[in-house]
């Protein structure tokens, strides 16, 4: 059977699959809705919990990235798990004590302020709507490029699955069509892997062939690696180079936080009954995804080794050692029709060269030497390194067609998890919250099942329509979560006397000048040609990156917060007796 | 004790576990994965340069160990202070 048609089944047994969830797990109240009627069991949530964390950029981008980041590209991988200790510590637990139905609820009813509920509500769906662009990018990346399909067909496809499945079974099928996904999705990722693993260093699992030797040779394969990288001109793989300590620590210490204030996962954590389930529930979350995280680097790695020993199979200088044009592998013929990989003989010498000829000491000496007259590779784009893996490695058709479906499950497994805050915050904080308090229990319903009629709406457009700056919002999500969300969730819960000024002070400080950073530097409201100074290290304040203001971000946020607290009234005590009920489990008796 | 000093009591044993396990948090990730990694990676562990490894792989393992631990002592701290749930 051909690739096509193999690809076809295989996708199309997944949607089959989700739809016939989606039947199975219609949502009849508003608590199914929102939180799956609180019944869903810790470890299956933690599945869940996996799912709607793990993107397409975990998917498809990140091992590509860090393949060529190398060392520095730990901060990604610190960063997306360290955020779920800060999670199940500090939040997690009492949130799910509280027992409501969305993030801006809480922090309404804990800082006794529709203002406050709103400030929240607009950043969860600058957060949110910003995160849903990417994984709308997603899909498609993965019907147009493995699948070789029309785009907008494949778009349209995913949207009618996750209509189906999001619209009627609201967080109850979108909990369990995510328990799908998830394994689905660890399965794609892992045989390839595991495959690739077994090739160069014979022991089946990543994150042990990551750290062994080559097969019939006496060399650590992060030693090949860094010497061979070195060999042409690049800084050695695991050295730490790329970007300053200083921003790694931020931009690790951004995603953290970031992660640990995105209310699409925080939501994950009010399905489960008990606050004991809600720990439970996280640990099994990290596990499922570190499962994928920890394969990431090694799957960066080694398809980086693969990639450099398919271009330059011999000594790096030797006229004879670069890879024959006529003769390159068919997995780079077929990548160079998306266009993900393109390349251009300059020396014209019939072989392709690959090395860092940013570096002009060594672009010099590579020219004299060895008549090599700049990089070839004109274009590789990262996701390569996880979408060409199965070939790469000689795989059978079905686990292309699986990495197909495995990169779709995690695009639309996210965008479900996403368009259910989006659709809560409007039609429970907005609508029955602020703007139509006496609505019935069925008319909230429907106006949730409106609202995400819409964001899947919305999110479609995006998708084939992306705008420009797709890939600089992540970072603003990120950024704003972390600077806006993640503080005044932290102090409504540890900070008894934070009042409702102290509370709107600091997330409209967090929010503020976190996006007046990103604006300076990325352009207002990011159209192009509009930002105030260039996007370049020696302009940034102090050094610091756009993508790790976060952070400051955050910290703006407890030093307004605090400050206002301590010149106006302290919240009533019915509020701080909220937050005594929500730090216990289960009220004493003692 | 009183309902309220068993609630304090509760409270502060809790913020005592957070402290030491944010703080193993902390250095694993920032001090060794980021700080050190440097030095550290003139040692190794397997194959991997150390610093490196704690960057990409000892800190996530780390993490996973630490929130395990939380549910564990969080439960039994329920327990003992007769806050824990059916």
């Amino acid at each position: 059977m051909d690739l096509q048609t193999l690809s076809f089944l295989v996708v199309g047994a997944t949607f089959v699959l989700y739809i016939g969830i989606a039947i199975w797990a219609r949502a009849g109240s508003t608590s199914e809705f929102y939180v799956a009627g609180k019944g869903v069991n810790p470890i299956l949530n933690g599945m869940a919990t996996a799912a709607d964390w793990m993107s397409a950029a975990s998917f498809i981008s990140m091992a590509g990235l860090i393949a060529f980041l190398g060392f520095t590209g730990g901060a990604y991988l610190m960063g997306w798990t360290g955020g779920y200790v800060l999670m199940a510590l500090l939040l997690a637990p009492y949130l799910r004590k509280f027992g409501k139905f969305t993030v801006p609820e809480f922090i309404g009813d804990r800082f006794y302020s529709k203002t406050a509920r709103i400030v929240a509500v607009i950043s969860l769906l600058v957060i949110s709507i910003t995160y849903v662009i990417g994984q709308m990018r997603g899909v498609g990346i993965a019907f147009s490029n493995i699948l070789e399909m029309d785009l907008a067909i494949g778009l349209l496809s995913g949207m009618v699955v996750v209509f189906i499945y999001a619209v009627f079974g609201g967080m109850k099928g979108i909990t369990y069509t995510q328990i799908a996904q998830y394994v689905i999705m660890i399965f794609a990722y892992t045989v390839p892997a595991v495959f690739i693993s077994l090739t160069l260093t014979g022991h089946a699992f990543p994150q042990i062939g990551l750290g062994s030797t080559l097969i019939g040779e006496d060399t650590q394969l992060l030693q090949a690696l860094d010497q061979t990288l070195m060999d042409l001109g690049f800084a050695a793989y695991t050295s730490v180079t790329g970007m300053s300590l200083l921003n790694m620590f931020l931009l690790t210490l951004a995603l953290m936080i970031g992660t640990a204030g995105l209310p699409h996962v925080i939501i994950r954590f009010f399905t489960v009954p008990r606050v004991r389930d809600a720990r439970k529930s996280a640990g099994f979350a990290l596990l499922f995804i570190g499962i994928l995280y920890t394969t990431a680097p090694a799957v960066g790695a080694m398809a980086m080794y693969n990639f450099i020993n398919t271009v330059q199979p011999g000594p790096v200088g030797d006229p004879q050692g670069n890879v024959v044009i006529e003769e390159r592998p068919d997995w780079m013929l077929r990548w160079e029709r998306t266009g993900l990989l393109e390349w251009e003989d300059k020396n014209e010498d019939g072989r392709l060269q690959y090395y860092n000829d940013a570096d002009e000491e060594f672009a010099e000496m590579a020219r004299e030497e060895w008549g090599w007259e700049g990089n070839e590779f004109t274009t590789i784009d990262r996701d390569i390194m996880v979408l060409a893996n199965p070939q790469i490695a000689g795989l059978p058709n079905w686990v292309i067609a699986l990495v197909a479906a495995g990169g779709i499950a995690a695009a639309l497994s996210t965008a479900a998890g996403l368009l259910l805050a989006i659709s809560s915050s409007i039609s429970h904080d907005l609508m029955k919250g602020v703007l139509t308090p006496g609505i019935s229990e069925r008319s909230e319903l429907l106006s949730g099942r409106i609202a995400m009629a819409a964001a899947i709406l919305l999110a479609g457009y995006l998708g084939l329509n992306p705008p420009g700056f797709a890939a600089e919002v992540v970072a603003l999500a990120f950024g704003l979560a972390a600077a806006s969300l993640f503080p005044v969730l932290m102090m409504g819960i540890f900070v008894k006397k934070m009042n409702r000024e102290g509370a709107i002070a600091g997330m409209l400080a967090g929010l503020g000048s976190t996006l007046l950073y990103i604006f300076l530097f990325k352009g207002w409201f990011f159209l192009p040609g509009t930002n105030m100074f260039p996007d370049t290290a020696e302009y940034w304040l102090l050094g610091i990156n756009p993508t790790g203001f976060g952070v400051i971000g955050a910290i703006l946020n407890f030093i307004a917060a605090f400050l206002v607290m301590k010149i106006t009234k302290e919240p009533p005590e019915h509020i701080q007796h909220l937050v005594e009920d929500v730090r216990v489990p289960r009220v004493g008796t003692s | 004790m009183t309902l309220e000093e068993s609630r304090a009591a509760y409270w502060k044993a809790n913020l005592r576990l957070l402290a030491v396990l944010l703080t193993i948090w902390f250095v694993v990730s920032f001090g060794l994965g980021i700080l050190l990694a440097q030095p550290l990676n003139t040692f190794s562990i397997g194959g991997y340069p150390l610093g490196f490894w704690f960057a990409q792989q000892g800190s996530m393992y780390t993490f996973i160990v630490l929130i395990f631990f939380y549910a564990w002592r969080m439960n039994a701290l329920d327990r003992k202070f007769d806050v824990h749930e059916e």
